[in-house]
This record gives structure tokens, sequence and C-alpha cells, in this order.
């Protein structure tokens, strides 16, 4: 996808027109490249037909490490490598492990799932993004479709753009 | 729309501004002063402070556990107040977590500092692999669960701070941009990850925030309630109460939120953000210091009503002397500044009016850290054996090392509100619809 260089980019200044027209554009059997907006539009998502992310997952996964490595290093430091007497208790008791474990586990889970999700949307500090229209961070909703992955000529797909309600119908090479 | 991005980005993009650079110059000159101290005290030794044999602990934890409940406003802010989507945070939340995190550090030098060499209070503190024989950090004391508690607490607000930051980083980049700043372009770029406002990534954006305040709500009620424990597991009279966890945890939100008050009235009138932090928003963080407020009071009697009913000689008498011992002043001052002044707030006129905020948000902050001295000196300066009794007085270097961390929060706040954006633009825009269209209506 990354190749591809020719697109046509509608410029939407309302979510809601947004949204319609995504249905819209979507029913006429064209494929959407991707919508930039400059806050989360809610039901963009679905209209888009994309399947629901599966960071919580990766989240989950992250923190039972930390449970599971918090639990058995503890129990590991003080119960077997280097046994000592504290008030009298046992050397490995879980009680007193129990904050230590939750707060590892808190620890993983975050860092854990925040690099999961810079490496999956592909975010580096020295990385620049393709930007189809540099409006899109700032006040304007932008859809850019890929000529290659539509069968429809740049014209046709204007047309339907402008008909969704998009304010501007621009070309975009890269 | 356009709008927010130019008033929120224009005191970035702008040179900041004479009050600034005064207030700059008063932090830096509290830094030094600080540093100075700290350096004293590193040189010749903890000696330097006024602790003594009865009374080891006092200004330093105090100073700790008084940074670290401001600290909690912030993430009480962005985590719970996301979960119970309450929309009236998200001109505040991006301040609060600043203030959050600067306090955090402010907090954790206080330990690292009395460690004496405050370059191995790592090594010290985290189970590493040592030359002391393979004996590692102690995992039964609240201590270093403290070390847990506040290295994770740091490190996950910071995360969640920087996440929110992301996108509003690529909104001065596209400024940047348009204006032919190439240098500016480089720098938020980076800080910005290369954003791009894909659907995609919003929608892998917002997973990953709400999973962040569910991951922070427990996490700042555990940091204090571990605090607490470093008094409540010992067996000081005072100190060893099981009300302690949630007490704590009412006063940090309280003194967070009244440390976030008094930023955020400097910060509206510096930078002229009267259209996003409005009167609405003061209202309403007044309630919530009315309500921890008086969970704070209730705590305060409860200590009392079971020290007399729990009928133990030692805890009933480390009250009486708490009340009318020779700490008396402290206690009363304390009294008068966390139960009785927020009680004002009832009047709708104090709660709506700024000034008056302004002043008991400061009135607020003086008595929680006269109720952290109160908790510790006054239970500890009263021994078992009436020989070893003895006053707590503060040194030069106690004072000095408390005005380091004013110095450093000074600086820090207001070189984040100069380079980054103070409110968060796409969380406002993205609610400018639905709150226009409410007005209109």
């Amino acid at each position: 996808m990354e190749g591809n260089k020719n697109f046509v980019v509608g410029i939407f200044e309302d979510e809601d027109v947004l949204l319609k027209a995504v249905g819209n554009v979507r029913g006429k059997g064209m494929k959407i490249h991707e919508v930039y907006s400059p806050f989360p539009v809610h039901g963009l998502d679905e209209a888009l037909g994309y399947t629901r992310t599966r960071l919580p997952i990766a989240a989950f996964l992250f923190g039972m490490t930390g449970t599971i490595l918090a639990t058995f290093t503890q129990i590991w430091m003080l119960g077997y490598d280097w046994p000592m007497i504290i008030g009298g208790k046992n050397f490995a008791s879980l009680p007193p492990f129990v904050p230590v474990i939750f707060e590892f586990t808190v620890l993983l889970s975050a860092l854990g799932m925040v690099a999961t999700f810079l490496v999956v949307s592909d975010m580096k500090p020295y990385k620049w993004p393709r930007q189809f229209d540099i409006r899109s961070t700032n006040d304007k909703h932008v859809m850019a479709i890929d000529l290659a992955n539509n069968k429809m000529s740049k014209d046709e797909i204007g047309r339907v753009l402008r008909e969704s309600g998009a304010s501007e119908v621009n070309d975009k090479n890269f | 729309m356009s709008d927010v991005s130019e008033d929120i980005s224009r005191q970035v993009e702008g040179k900041p501004s004479k009050l600034w650079w005064m207030a700059f110059s008063v932090s830096s000159v509290l830094l030094a002063f600080g540093v100075y101290c700290m350096a004293i005290t590193l040189w010749e030794g903890i000696g330097k402070w006024g602790l003594n044999k009865t009374v080891g602990w006092a200004w330093d934890i105090t100073n700790f556990v008084w940074w670290v409940g401001i600290g909690h406003a912030g993430t009480l802010i962005s985590a719970i107040l996301l979960l119970f989507r309450q929309k009236w945070r998200m001109s505040i939340n991006r301040a609060a977590e600043a203030m959050t995190i600067f306090a955090v550090i402010c907090a954790a030098s206080f330990p690292l500092i009395h460690m004496g060499r405050l370059w191995l209070g790592f090594y010290w503190a985290l189970p590493l692999p040592n030359a002391f024989g393979s004996l590692w950090v102690n995992f039964n004391s609240p201590l270093l669960w403290d070390v847990f508690a506040i290295s994770t607490y740091f490190t996950v607000s910071l995360v969640f701070w920087y996440m929110g930051l992301i996108p509003d980083f690529a909104v001065i980049r596209d400024r940047a941009v348009v204006m032919g700043n190439k240098t500016r372009a480089l720098i938020y770029n980076g800080l910005s990850f290369g954003w791009n406002g894909g659907a995609k990534t919003w929608m892998r954006y917002e997973s990953v925030a709400l999973i962040l305040a569910g991951l922070s709500t427990p996490l700042v009620l555990s940091v204090h309630t571990i605090v607490s424990m470093d008094f409540a597991t010992s067996v000081i009279p005072g100190w060893h109460t099981t009300i302690f966890p949630p007490y704590f945890v009412a006063g940090a939100i309280f003194s967070g939120f009244a440390m976030v008050l008094t930023l955020l009235l400097i910060t509206r009138k510096v930078f002229k953000l009267e259209d996003y932090i409005t009167i609405y928003h003061i209202e309403l963080m007044n309630i919530i210091i009315i309500v921890t407020g008086s969970i704070v009071g209730i705590a305060y009697i409860t200590e009392f009503f079971i020290a007399w009913y729990g009928q133990v000689p030692a805890e009933s008498y480390a009250f009486i002397n708490r009340a009318f011992g020779p700490y008396w002043w402290a206690y009363w001052s304390m009294m008068t500044c966390n139960v009785i002044s927020p009680q004002l707030f009832w009047i709708k006129k104090i709660r709506t009016s700024i000034v008056a905020t302004f002043i008991l948000s400061i009135v607020v902050n003086i008595g929680m850290w006269f109720e952290r001295f109160v908790i510790i000196v006054t239970s500890l300066h009263r021994d078992y054996l009436p020989s070893s009794w003895s006053m707590f007085y503060p040194t030069m270097y106690d004072v000095g090392e408390y005005v380091l961390t004013f110095g450093f929060f000074g600086c820090a706040f207001l070189l984040f509100a100069k380079f980054f954006p103070v409110i968060n633009m796409a969380e406002v825009k993205s609610i400018l619809k639905s709150t226009s269209e409410k007005k209109s209506s």
C-alpha cells in the first residue's frame, strides 16, 4: 500500500457528513485508503469496516507476564536464594508480596501495550507520515482514495466524493 | 475548530511573555538555593537536618507524602474522570497530569536525598544483583513497596500523559510546516512519533487510552495506600491504625485538587485561557474539594473516637498530645485549614469566586502539609521512654530542600506551559460540536 502513488483526496468539514460519506462511498463499491481526522470520530472505525483492535489482549498478556515474573522473583529471592527471617514470618509468605506483584503487573501491562501500539502503528520519532492534506490535524477530515485499488476513473471518484458532501476534491501524488 | 489550534498553539509558537520570564527567574532562584542546600547536605551528611535520635523522620517524609498526594489529582482527573466520561475534565487534564509527573519527581527526591548517597539510591532500592552477598531487598517492607509503587506510578503517568500529547504535537508540527519553520517542524514531528491521525491509528489510540485509564485507576489508589502503610504497618501510637489507607487517599485527592486549582488559576491568567478553563470547571473542582475535605474531617474525628474507644493508653495519649501537647499549633492549623476552610465552598458565591478559590486552594495545601507533619512528628517526639522525649526544630537545610522542590516544580511547569500544548486540543475539538449544539438549543 505504501508504494502506491496516485490518490484522490476528499476534504470534509463536518464529522456527521463524513460518516455518511464513508457509508455512501463504500456502498458504491469503492475502497477507501484511509480517513484522517483531527480527533477521534465515533463510529468511524465501524463505518470503515475495521475489525476491533487486539491491543487489549496484548495488554492482558503483558500484565500476566508481570504477575508471574514478580511472584516467582520474590519467592525465589527471599525464599530460596537468600532466606532471611524477617519478623518471625515464613521465608516466602505471599501476602507481603502482593503490592509488588500488583505494581509490576500494571507496569508491564502499560509499557508493553504502548510499545505494541507504537510498533503496529509504525510510529517512530524519525518518521515523517504521508500527509494527504496538512489541514487534517487542524480542522478538516480527509478521505484518501487510492486510484490503483479502484476501478473507477479519477473524475468518477471525484464526483462521488462531491455528491457525498466533500467541500473540496484534490489529487495527491507522492 | 481552527480557533482551538490557534489559541492553544500560540503560546508554544510565540516568545514567552514578561510574566513568564519573571516567574521562571523566581523559580530558578529557588532551585539554585535548594541545590546549594542539597549539595551541602550530601557533602556533610544528614546531620545537617534537624533530625535527632527520637525524631528520625520529619520534614523530608512530610514533604514526600505531601508531594505524592498532590500528584494524585492529575491521575484522578485524567483516568477516573475519563472512565466516568466526565467531559469537563478535558480542558484541565493535560496540566493536571503534568503536575502529577513533576510532583512525583519532587516527592521521590526526598527519600533519595535521605539515603545520603543518592547516586546509589537505585542500586540499593531495586532488587539488583549486588556485592553484599546475594542479599536481596526486603519485599516484606512497605518502604520497598513504596519504591515499586512510586516508580510504577511515575512511569505509567508519564506514558499516559505523553500518549495524550502525541496528536497535539502533530498539530504544532503541521502548523510549523505551513509557517515554514523547519526546525520546529522537525522537533515536533519527532515528539509526535510521526503521527498521521488515520482512523485506524485513532481507533488503536483510543483503546490504549482507555486501558491506561483503567490501569491508572487502581494504581493511583494503591500508591497512597502503600504510602500510608509506611506508617500503618509500624507499631508507633498514632500511626498504627487501619483507617490510614482510605484516609490518605482522600487527603491526597483533596490536596491535589487544591494544587490543580492554584496552578490553573495562574495558567489561565498568564496564557489567557479563560475561554477553556471556565468558572464551571472551577466550581466542579471546588465541589470535589468539599467532598474530599469532609472525608478527611471525618477521618480525623474517627481517629480520635477510636483512640478513646480502643482504650489503649499509649494510643489515647498520642492523640491527646497531638491536640494539646507542644505541637498543638500544628494540629489546630491543620484542623482549621483542612476541615473548616473547605466548608466555605458550600456557599455558591465563594465557590464561583476566583479570588476566594485561589486563597482557599493555598490554605488547603498548607493544611495538608501540616496534616503530614502532625502525624509524623507528634507521634515520634514522645518516645516510649520519657528520657528520650524530644522536639524537632528544622534547620536551613530542611527548609532548603523543600524550597528545592518548589523551584524545580515551578521551572518544570513553566517549561511545560511554554513548550507543550497546555490543553488537549484533540479532545476539546471532539466535544466542540456536541457542546455548541447544547448551547444553541
